[in-house]
C-alpha cells in the first residue's frame, strides 16, 4: 500500500520510451513567459545597426510586387480584372511572405539552436511558436504598406473593395501559420540526422510560390495550364489561402466553403503531424546534429 | 525511503562513433526494420565500454552503462571521474537535454540544470534584457526575475552597464552576469557542472560561497560536477566515482575523493617499478626497484603538492673499487627538462669499498612540484665519469593541488615547479 503510494508521487520520468502523442501543455504552458521573452529578442535584434531598420520589411515585398507587374502582367499579359495589378501582386505577396517567413524561419529550428538545445532544457517547441508569432509583426508591417496602396488607388477610382469573407481574417492567418509551422516543424526534424533538405528549402519555397497561384489569378491558370498542372495549383491549399485572401480584401477570384474548410484541415493536420515528428526528433536530436 | 527525490535505475546511453554519413542509413533502416517485426534494436546488443585511449572492435560504445543511483532530499551529491568518464553524459540526460538509449530516471522535483552559464544571452540586447531572457530559459517565470533583478545585478557587480548591450561587455562581465542569473535560480534539484571555473579569484570565492549558501542555507538538493577536489570536498556530502561510463564507488565524499585520486594514477602512471630477473643490470650493479612516494607514506598513496616527495632507489652493487652513484632526471608531461639532482657532489657518500643491496635516497621539501604529470630518468655513474646504466622514463608520477582551503585561487600556475623559498622584505620607516 505505502510503496503503491510512493510510486503515484514522481513528478516525472525520464526514460527512452515514449508514446506517439506525447505532448506536455501544461509544460508549455509554465514557460510561455518565455516564449514572449524570444518573441521580444526577435523583434528587437533583427534590424539592430541598420540604417533603415524596419522599412526593409517594407522594401522587399514592393520590389518584388514591381518585378511581378513588369514580368507577368505587362510581359506576359495576365490578366487581373478591375483590380490594378500591382496591388494584385501585392496581396498575394504579402500573404506568401508571411507562410514563407513561418516555413524558413523554423525549418532550421534544431540546426540553429543546437548550441542552447545542448545545454540546458525547456520545451523546444516554444522556439518554433515564438518565431511564427514575432513574424506576426512584419506581417503586419507589410499589411500596412499594402493598405496605403490600397487607399491610394481607390482614391484614383479603380474599382475594388472588401467583403464579408474579410470576417474569416483571422482565420487565414491561422491557417497560414500552421501550415508554415507544421511544414517547418517537419523539415526541422528531419535535418537533423541528414542535411540533404536544408538545401531543398531555398528553392523548394521559391517553386512552391509559382505553383501557389501568388503572381496569377486561380482562373487564369485553369485555363492556360496544361491540364496535369491544374491539379497541382487547384488542390494546393495554400493557392486557396492566397486567393481567398485576394477575394476578401479585393474582391476578386472566387471562393468556396468546401475549398476553405479543405485548406483548414489540410492545416491542421500538417501542424499535427510536424508536433509529432519534432517532438520524438527533440528527445534524441542532440546526438545526431 | 520517502524522502528520496531522485532515482535514476539502469540508465545507459549508447552513441555511434566515426561519421555520420551514408553508411548511417543503412543502419537506420535495420533498426527500423526490426521494429517493424517487434524485434529489439540490434545495435543495442553490441557496444564496446567506454575507454577512449584502446581501440574497441565496434562502432557503438555504451557512454553511460547501467547506472543507478538515488539521491535524497537536500542532499549534495558529487559526481566525479576522468575526463570522458561519462559525467556529461549523465547530466545530459538528468538535464533532459538528451535521452537515455535505455532505463529511467525518476523526479520527485524540477530539476534545472547548469551546464555552461549564459546559455542563450543575445549579444544585441542590454544586460537586464538579457536577465530576464536567460532567466527564463533556466525556467523562471518573469515575476520570478523581477522580484530577484535587483539582487541579480548586485551580486553580478555589474550595474553600471545593465543597461548596456552585452556585445560591449568584457567576456568576465558577462559571466559574472551570467552566473548571478543562475545563482538565482531556485529549483527543487540542481544540477551543476563545472561552472565555477570561471573569472577571478574574487569572484571565484563569491560564487563557491554562494554555492554553499545554496546547498547549505537552503536545502536545495544538489548534484555537483567537477575535477576541482577541493570544491567538491567542501560543497559535497557523498559522492560517486565513475569510470569508463559505470558507478565504480558510491559513498561518503572523503572515502570517494581517495578512491578517485588513486583510480588516476593507478591507471596511467606508475610511480613505482620493482624489477625482478635482473631486469636491467650492467656489470656495476642490479637495479631492484625504484619508486616515489610521499615521505612516510606507501606507494599506493596520492602525492599532493604540499607533501614531500621521497625517491627512493634500491640496487644491488655488485664490484668492489668502484663508486656508484645515482642521479635521477625529471621531466615535465611536455617532456622538458626541469631537472638533475645526482648523489655524486654530495660528500660522504662513497661506496667504494661495499657491495651488496643498498639504498638510495632523496627527498624533496614540500610544495616544490607544481601540480601535473612528471616522468623520471634514472643514471647509474660510476667513479663521478661514466653512466653504467640508464633508465629514460622508468617512472612516472602526478602531483595533485594541495588539499586547500577554500576560496583561495583556483587556477594553475603554469610552471612546472612551484617552490617555497625564504622571501625576505626590506624596508625603511
Amino acid at each position: 500500500m505505502k510503496a503503491q503510494h510512493i510510486k503515484d508521487d514522481w513528478l516525472y520520468t525520464i526514460s527512452a520510451k515514449h508514446s506517439l502523442l506525447d505532448l506536455n501543455f501544461k509544460e508549455i504552458w509554465r514557460y510561455r513567459d518565455l516564449l514572449f521573452l524570444f518573441v521580444k529578442r526577435d523583434i528587437i535584434t533583427v534590424y539592430k545597426q541598420t540604417i533603415l531598420g524596419p522599412l526593409w520589411y517594407v522594401i522587399q515585398p514592393l520590389f518584388t510586387s514591381v518585378i511581378f507587374t513588369l514580368i507577368f502582367n505587362n510581359l506576359g499579359q495576365i490578366q487581373t480584372g478591375s483590380v490594378p495589378p500591382f496591388l494584385f501582386n501585392l496581396a498575394g505577396i504579402t500573404a506568401w511572405n508571411y507562410f514563407k517567413e513561418c516555413l524558413t524561419g523554423t525549418s532550421n529550428t534544431f540546426t540553429k539552436n543546437q548550441n542552447i538545445f545542448g545545454k540546458v532544457y525547456f520545451p523546444r517547441v516554444i522556439m518554433p511558436i515564438s518565431v511564427t508569432i514575432s513574424n506576426l509583426l512584419k506581417f503586419g508591417i507589410q499589411l500596412a504598406i499594402f493598405f496605403c496602396f490600397y487607399i491610394f488607388y481607390a482614391i484614383k477610382g479603380d474599382t475594388m473593395g472588401f467583403n464579408a469573407n474579410l470576417a474569416l481574417f483571422p482565420v487565414y492567418i491561422m491557417m497560414m501559420a500552421l501550415l508554415g509551422l507544421g511544414l517547418g516543424m517537419i523539415i526541422s526534424s528531419m535535418t537533423t540526422k541528414y542535411r540533404d533538405l536544408t538545401v531543398l528549402v531555398g528553392f523548394g519555397v521559391q517553386l512552391l510560390m509559382y505553383v501557389s497561384a501568388v503572381p496569377y489569378p486561380v482562373s487564369e491558370a485553369k485555363l492556360k495550364f496544361p491540364d496535369y498542372v491544374v491539379p497541382l495549383v487547384e488542390y494546393n491549399p495554400l493557392t486557396q489561402i492566397i486567393e481567398g485572401f485576394r477575394y476578401m480584401l479585393l474582391n476578386t477570384g472566387s471562393f468556396n466553403w468546401y475549398g476553405f474548410l479543405y485548406t483548414l484541415l489540410v492545416s491542421v493536420i500538417v501542424f499535427f503531424i510536424g508536433l509529432i515528428i519534432f517532438n520524438r526528433t527533440e528527445k534524441r536530436f542532440i546526438d545526431t546534429v | 525511503m520517502s524522502d528520496i527525490i531522485l532515482q535514476v535505475n539502469n540508465i545507459s546511453k549508447q552513441y555511434r562513433l566515426g561519421l555520420i554519413g551514408t553508411g548511417t542509413i543503412t543502419h537506420d533502416l535495420n533498426r527500423w526494420w526490426s521494429r517493424v517485426r517487434g524485434k529489439e534494436d540490434p545495435y543495442l546488443k553490441i557496444g564496446d565500454s567506454n575507454d577512449r585511449s584502446t581501440k574497441g572492435d565496434s562502432d557503438y560504445v555504451w557512454a553511460l552503462k547501467d547506472i543507478n543511483f538515488e539521491v535524497k532530499r537536500g542532499e549534495v551529491l558529487g559526481i566525479i571521474g576522468k575526463n570522458g568518464a561519462g559525467k556529461s553524459t549523465l547530466l545530459k540526460i538528468l538535464s533532459r537535454v538528451t535521452s537515455p538509449t535505455t532505463g529511467e530516471i525518476k523526479s520527485k522535483g524540477r530539476i534545472a540544470s547548469l551546464l555552461e552559464v549564459g546559455t542563450g544571452f543575445h549579444p544585441e540586447m542590454t544586460g537586464r534584457e538579457n536577465i530576464y531572457l536567460n532567466g527564463a530559459i533556466l525556467g523562471m517565470t518573469k515575476a520570478e526575475i523581477k522580484q530577484k533583478e535587483q539582487e541579480i545585478i548586485e551580486f553580478s557587480g555589474c550595474e553600471r552597464y545593465i543597461d548596456t548591450p552585452v556585445k560591449r561587455y568584457s567576456s568576465g562581465m558577462r559571466v559574472r552576469l551570467a552566473f548571478a542569473v543562475a545563482a538565482h535560480l531556485e529549483p527543487d534539484i540542481l544540477v551543476v557542472d563545472e561552472v565555477l571555473a570561471v573569472g577571478d579569484a574574487e569572484f571565484q570565492k563569491k560564487a563557491i560561497g554562494k554555492m554553499q549558501d545554496i546547498s547549505q542555507g537552503d536545502g536545495r538538493t544538489v548534484l555537483f560536477v567537477s575535477h576541482n577536489m577541493a570544491a567538491v570536498k567542501s560543497l559535497c556530502t557523498r559522492a560517486i566515482v565513475l569510470e569508463h561510463g559505470k558507478v565504480v564507488f558510491e559513498g561518503d565524499v572523503n572515502r570517494s575523493i581517495d578512491y578517485y585520486l588513486k583510480l588516476d594514477i593507478s591507471n596511467t602512471l606508475k610511480n613505482h617499478k620493482v624489477f625482478l630477473n635482473d631486469e636491467f643490470s650492467s656489470k656495476e650493479l642490479v637495479i631492484q626497484s625504484f619508486g616515489v612516494k610521499s615521505k612516510n607514506k606507501s606507494f599506493n598513496d596520492p602525492l599532493h603538492m604540499n607533501n614531500q616527495i621521497e625517491f627512493e632507489v634500491s640496487y644491488n652493487k655488485l664490484n668492489k673499487d668502484s663508486k656508484i652513484d645515482t642521479t635521477i632526471q625529471i621531466k615535465d608531461s611536455k617532456g622538458n627538462f626541469i631537472l638533475t639532482t645526482g648523489s655524486g657532489i654530495v660528500k660522504n657518500l662513497d661506496n667504494s669499498k661495499k657491495i651488496g643491496e643498498m639504498k638510495s635516497r632523496v627527498c624533496f621539501d614540500s610544495d616544490f612540484f607544481n601540480s601535473g604529470d612528471f616522468y623520471v630518468n634514472l643514471l647509474f655513474v660510476k667513479n663521478r665519469k661514466e653512466v653504467v646504466l640508464r633508465l629514460d622514463d622508468i617512472i612516472s608520477f602526478v602531483v595533485l593541488d594541495r588539499e586547500k582551503d577554500l576560496g583561495t585561487w583556483m587556477g594553475k600556475s603554469s610552471a612546472p615547479l612551484k617552490i617555497n623559498l625564504d622571501w625576505k622584505l626590506d624596508y625603511d620607516f
